[in-house]
């Protein structure tokens, strides 16, 4: 378990040091966010009504902004070689970096989601299932975004390439994400769509480790 | 108990060794038929001209590349378990995997924790074989290339491995650098370690074998012959 612990700290610490990193995705998400009001206009009815939406695709895109650098800057300074050369599995290894990156992104759009989603006029009943399903989403949306990561390592404009990738895969987390806000104002049960994104969720962490271990292994060579 | 800190510590005894090996990269033949052996307290030296296979034959015993063909062992039974195989080696490339954010110490203690070392001891003994003791909570941004090289070499004493895999260590090492280093790998074969390396010019080792790559390179494969 060294390898995990010793990593996920790493990766911790190194997101503390550049905070910057971090901060640009959080006011990307604001800012992205805080645009639908000035191009749709204020009425609180057409806001109330978008807004679950708005916040979603607001921090999909901001967690594939922070997905580009998971890997990318541990491939070109060679650190990637010696987490290679771990000796236990790489598994350990995508596990730490996935984990870090839902740490260190994930979770600061969670906690940024309720103050922003007030800015979108959604309904008081909203904001509990709203913060519940990003925290069941997010999970799923940084496992598939590391494999897609791994994925365009060493590619040209990887970047471009990730979101080409990785956005068509986020279609479902969305579609159950905003659903589930749906229900929760209309006063219909939103477990349902809350226990689709935690299955959601189990298939990601059961597969895309090991996708993203093989895929990290091919860039190596 | 308390073990005792690693200097008097040697390594089991361990040959590691390639019977047949064929590379490509690229569409283009590295090398074919190649073969090597070396046993505890031994040293392979690989020598060649630049694009003769130097770093992808390093790789390849590092696991990090996959031969088209042949096979290594380890202490006679062939590696099955490519990532078990990480496990008996430290490999130094031309990157130096430094992370500019930390310090000297905390980058070199990483790589312990990362690979298991207990020995907080091992990471000071590093920093004082190869002069960065007085860098040590200096960030590494700062460091020159050399000092960069240095402390890359540096993650050898603080986590061991019976096996070292150096692509060009020599390079922009001064000559205090170069004698630290020829004193590292001497201490580590003396404990029972293996040192592969890759060198155009100093000697780093003594009574090692040389391996001729251009040997085996094959002669009448250009890479503007193939379609």
């Amino acid at each position: 378990m060294s390898v995990f612990t010793a990593l996920l700290s790493r990766d911790l610490k190194l997101a503390l040091r550049q905070s910057a990193d971090s901060l640009t995705v959080i006011a990307f998400f604001a800012i992205a966010t805080v645009l639908f009001p000035f191009g749709v206009g204020p009425e609180a009815e057409i806001l109330s009504r978008i807004a679950a939406g708005v916040v979603w695709v607001a921090a999909l895109l901001a967690a594939l902004l922070s997905l580009d650098r998971v890997f990318t800057v541990d491939f070109e300074d060679g650190t990637l070689d010696q987490l290679l050369l771990n000796g236990q599995s790489m598994t350990f290894v995508v596990l730490a970096k996935v984990i870090a990156h839902w740490l260190t992104t994930g979770v600061p759009l969670i906690i940024m989601s309720p103050i922003l989603a007030i800015t979108l006029q959604l309904p008081a009943e909203g904001y509990g299932t709203l913060v519940l399903a990003l925290l069941l989403g997010t999970p799923t949306v940084s496992l598939v975004g590391a494999l897609g990561a791994a994925l365009v390592l060493g590619a040209r404009r990887g970047g471009v390439l990730l979101s080409l990738l990785v956005l068509p895969l986020y279609i479902p987390v969305l579609i159950f994400g905003t659903a589930a806000v749906e229900a929760a104002l209309t006063g219909m049960p939103s477990a349902p769509m809350l226990s689709i994104l935690g299955g959601f969720a189990l298939i990601a962490i059961t597969l895309c480790p090991f996708g993203t271990a093989a895929a990290l292994r091919q860039a190596a060579e | 108990m308390v073990r005792a800190v690693s200097t008097s510590d040697t390594f089991e005894t361990a040959t590691f060794s390639g019977e047949n090996l064929i590379c490509r990269r690229g569409g283009r033949l590295v090398f074919t038929g190649l073969g090597f052996s070396v046993a505890s307290g031994g040293a392979v030296v690989l020598r060649g001209p630049n694009g003769s296979g130097k770093t992808t034959l390093l790789r390849l015993m590092a696991g990090l590349a996959r031969p088209i063909a042949g096979r290594l062992n380890w202490s006679g039974a062939a590696l099955a378990d490519p990532e078990a195989h990480g496990r008996h080696l430290r490999f130094i490339g031309h990157l130096d995997a430094i992370k500019p954010a930390f310090t000297v110490r905390e980058n070199l203690a990483f790589w312990a924790d990362f690979w298991g070392t207990r020995e907080t001891a091992l990471v000071v003994k590093a920093m004082e074989a190869f002069g960065l003791a007085a860098l040590a909570d200096f960030p590494a941004r700062l460091l020159s290339a050399g000092q960069r090289h240095r402390l890359a070499l540096a993650r050898l004493i603080a986590s061991p491995a019976p096996l070292w895999l150096l692509d060009e260590p020599a390079n922009t090492l001064d000559d205090r650098s170069l004698n630290a280093l020829t004193q590292t790998i001497a201490d580590h074969r003396a404990r029972g370690g293996m040192v592969v390396l890759a060198s155009h010019g100093a000697d780093l080792v003594t009574g090692g074998t040389t391996l001729a790559l251009d040997k085996f390179t094959p002669t009448n494969v250009m890479p503007w012959d193939e379609t």
